[in-house]
């Protein structure tokens, strides 16, 4: 195994996004990558509402030496990695800091409130620009129609992350990703998820 | 097959809190394994479930907790090793049992594990179960982190053997529902004969029978398993501490508490003057050992969820060592250094010290904290919770809201714990207008319904849903028929205990460990009472609301059953029922008079109302194809279209 050092350590990664946007699934392909690799890595899932309408977020920590809360602190975030725009200023406004970098995806889930007319949903531009302003370097993906056009919107979590690993934003490579994730997967599933992974990658070449 | 199962012994996987009990349990020898579905314990028994095959194991999801903890001690009656697991409610409804069964004893090893949910994330209350230990006079066990998550199962079920009586382990959601690295140790199958010995005197603990008589013995002989349990937690290797020989101040942490109190002395960079103490036996604590680091210094910061149940016991330790050990300066909930409500994480943990301290601590610049609450505050609309696309429930409420309307008598319904608690936010439409506990609702509507005589004409009803109905709904069905209660109870009931992962319920034809079992007829039960039932399809929203006000006019018992699978189960998502489309010619926005009564009113997130061209749409990444949009649009604008079979 190649030896692979961390931006930070702990390295802090927050997924965050709706419920039944693939989240959670996000958060264990990731982590388990990480885990195999040798890292000791803590997730901190909030899911409870996850199918709900209500945010969800994983906390990543990631770690060469120790175990850290499940919980990160606040203003200690390293990287967003966001499957709904408005979600990612959610995750700034307490775990961002001017350093943290931020992995985007454009399309919007309108929360009941916003449906509803009783609260406006931003427009993309001043979105892009919010969290561009709250972070030290941002990407925006149109990661669900990607996903769309193989067919599996839920997919647009794997573009993200290949996008973040294309970035060099998470300490993983197309190896590690097929590896950690064709334990559990038919070879058709497996074969749409790495084309997932490749699109991101591309996306942010 | 799951890794958790499979891992070999020394392997080190990355595995949630709750894979780790259900590994410690089977590294442990458990026999059998039961629990009723609870958000967040429900992991334990599922995990445990997919290894009941080879006949080593009966895992099972009862009825209820009462059952579970019942099914439970049957085993370890008759010899066996048994694991049950419940949310933090669960030990309430299997209190009574519960208390009957300290004051027995057991004799295989029998350990319950419950896991609490601070901050109510997935709760509709946060009442905690670690007093139980206290009321029911049973040791208590709190893992610190992932792998103790795995390592004190067998720990506890040592203990539980050694003093013959239950032991309780305490999670919390942020160990059960987070994942962490655990190194693995060796599952043995174990070959165990079941015989349940009772020819023995009334006294004999072996091979008598088994019953909480004579009471004052038998409390005297519990009171001697505690001081047994305490010996041993003397020396427990759960109960650790890090820090310099004498600290400034120290930490006594235990559970999750533990993870955050460990960052926040590293945030701060203070190793080198506070001392952190974490505790895995938490009660009753060991008073030696606590003595012996409240000797270490003057000031104590106690964290912990959620109620000051470890300050309150350590302070009673630090008054009957006062002689010894001098006085104290405590700090934690009672004197508002930690609140008394919520869940902890770091940053409060930190707060708490860095004020004891006079440490300065900034997570953030303030200029990016300001500004970060600016954009929060107009770019991250807040997310109401709502029923999911395509939910059944959506549908029924929308029927049984507008039934109550046409009605006009003020009618109302009186709720229950499931998805469809959510009736109480205006994703139902506020319908619900009482929420409490796992059956409440029956329970208070059957009250309800005998108020005539004091002029109460108000339509009663009840939403149960179809694992509620077996859990805790049936008494007080029955003492509604009984009654002749006038109350109309709808079961939603959408094939599974959806909320928490579709754990089967005895409505069933299939159990936790996926056999082939006789399912429970629910509409027959009613019946059964004398209940007058009727069935509807909740997507068919016309009949449902022409059942409702049919049933409204019937006095006594009525039944409506709703019967329509939750729009996440497997066979669901694998496909659409119809492909839903607004014609924008047809749709007229505000000039239509519905008053968009698709998106405010009715509001699936499967819809969308687009401000600029004034119409409504359909999001299709988020739309599951139920169609019953199509029904409520008085324009006929929503077309929905079958979609062929595959």
């Amino acid at each position: 195994m190649k030896p692979v050092s961390l931006p930070h350590d702990p390295y802090n990664v927050i997924i965050t996004g709706v419920g039944g946007q693939g989240n959670v699934m996000a958060s264990r392909v990731v982590g388990n990558i990480l885990s195999r690799k040798g890292f000791n890595t803590i997730i901190g899932e909030t899911f409870g509402a996850s199918q709900r309408g209500g945010s969800v977020t994983s906390h990543l920590r990631i770690s060469s030496h120790s175990h850290w809360s499940p919980q990160i602190p606040k203003g200690r975030c390293h990287l967003v990695i966001a499957l709904e725009p408005t979600e990612a200023i959610r995750v700034l406004t307490h775990y961002g800091n001017p350093n943290v970098r931020v992995v985007c995806n454009t399309r919007p889930v309108h929360a009941i409130g916003v449906i509803s007319g009783e609260q406006p949903y931003p427009p993309m531009d001043r979105l892009k620009a919010w969290i561009a302003e709250l972070s030290a370097d941002c990407r925006f993906l149109e990661a669900t129609e990607k996903a769309l056009e193989l067919g599996k919107p839920i997919l647009g979590n794997i573009v993200l992350i290949g996008a973040a690993a294309g970035l060099g934003a998470l300490p993983i490579d197309r190896q590690d990703f097929e590896a950690g994730i064709s334990a559990s997967l038919s070879s058709d599933m497996l074969a749409l998820n790495l084309k997932a992974y490749d699109l991101g990658v591309r996306l942010v070449q | 097959m799951s890794i958790v199962l499979t891992g070999q012994k020394g392997e080190r996987h990355l595995v949630m809190g709750n894979e780790a009990i259900a590994r410690g349990a089977l590294e442990a020898g458990v026999s059998v394994a039961a629990g009723y579905p609870g958000t967040p314990s429900s992991e334990i028994i599922e995990t445990l479930a997919k290894a009941s095959t080879d006949g080593h194991l009966y895992v099972e999801w009862s009825v209820n907790e009462k059952v579970a903890m019942e099914v439970a001690a049957a085993a370890s009656f008759a010899g066996l090793r048994s694991l049950c697991v419940m949310k933090q409610n669960g030990i309430n409804v299997g209190s009574d049992f519960l208390l009957h069964l300290a004051l027995t004893g057991i004799r295989g090893g029998m350990v319950i594990v419950h896991c609490d949910d601070p901050g109510a994330l997935s709760s509709a209350n946060e009442g905690e179960s670690r007093h139980f230990a206290r009321m029911l006079e049973l040791p208590l066990l709190e893992p610190g982190d992932f792998q103790e998550a795995k390592d004190i199962v067998k720990m506890a079920f040592e203990l539980s053997e050694e003093i013959r009586n239950v032991v309780l382990i305490r999670s919390v959601t942020r160990l059960s529902h987070a994942s962490g690295n655990v190194v693995f140790g060796d599952i043995k199958p174990v070959e165990k004969k079941a015989h349940f010995k009772h020819g023995g005197s009334m006294l004999d603990p072996l091979e008598g029978p088994m019953s909480s008589l004579p009471v004052p013995y038998r409390h005297a002989r519990q009171q001697d398993k505690l001081k047994q349990a305490v010996a041993r937690f003397e020396e427990s290797s759960f109960n650790t501490y890090s820090g310099p020989e004498t600290p400034e101040l120290l930490v006594i942490t235990s559970s999750a508490c533990h993870l955050y109190s460990q960052e926040a002395v590293h945030l701060l960079n203070v190793a080198d003057r506070v001392g952190l103490l974490k505790l895995g036996t938490t009660w009753p604590l060991p008073p030696r050992l606590v003595e012996k680091y409240l000797g270490m210094t003057d000031r104590i910061l106690i964290v912990e969820e959620v109620i000051p149940f470890l300050e309150e016991n350590v302070k009673v330790i630090a008054a009957e060592r006062a002689s010894n050990i001098g006085p104290k300066t405590f700090y934690g909930k009672r004197d508002g250094h930690l609140p008394a409500t919520d869940e902890m994480n770091p940053d409060r943990v930190a707060a708490a010290i860095s004020k004891i301290l006079t440490v300065d601590y900034t997570p953030v610049p303030e200029d990016y904290a300001k500004r970060a609450q600016e954009v929060a505050h107009l770019g991250a609309p807040g997310r109401e919770m709502t029923f999911c696309a395509g939910c059944p429930h959506r549908a029924s409420f929308w029927s049984i809201h507008n039934a109550l309307q046409m009605d006009a008598r003020d009618g109302f319904v009186c709720g229950d714990i499931g998805c469809y608690s959510l009736a109480v936010l205006p994703t139902g439409f506020n319908t619900l207008k009482t929420l409490h506990a796992m059956g409440s609702g029956v329970g208070l509507a059957s009250g309800f319904g005998k108020l005539a005589q004091f002029g109460l004409n108000q339509p009663v009803l009840a939403t149960v849903g179809d694992s509620t109905f077996f859990h805790a709904v049936l008494p007080a069905l029955v003492n509604a028929a009984h009654h002749q209660s006038d109350i109309t109870l709808v079961v939603l009931d959408n094939s599974g205990t959806a909320m928490t992962g579709f754990q089967p319920h005895p409505g069933l034809p299939v159990d936790a460990g996926g056999h082939q079992v006789p399912a429970l007829d629910i509409a027959g039960i009613c019946e059964a009472i004398g209940a007058e039932v009727r069935v509807s399809d909740p997507f068919d929203i016309e009949k449902t609301r022409r059942t409702l006000l049919e049933l409204f006019d019937i006095k006594g018992l009525k039944v409506l059953l709703l019967k329509q699978i939750c729009a996440l189960s497997p066979e669901k998502k694998s496909r659409k029922m119809f492909e839903v489309a607004v014609d924008e010619s047809i749709c007229l926005g505000q000039e239509c008079g519905c008053n968009q009564l698709c998106t405010r009113i009715f509001k699936c997130p499967g819809l969308n109302w687009d401000p600029e061209r004034q119409v409504s749409r359909i999001d299709e990444v988020i739309c599951v194809g139920c169609g019953v949009c199509a029904s409520i649009c008085p324009s006929g604008a929503i077309r929905k279209k079958e979609v062929a079979s595959a």
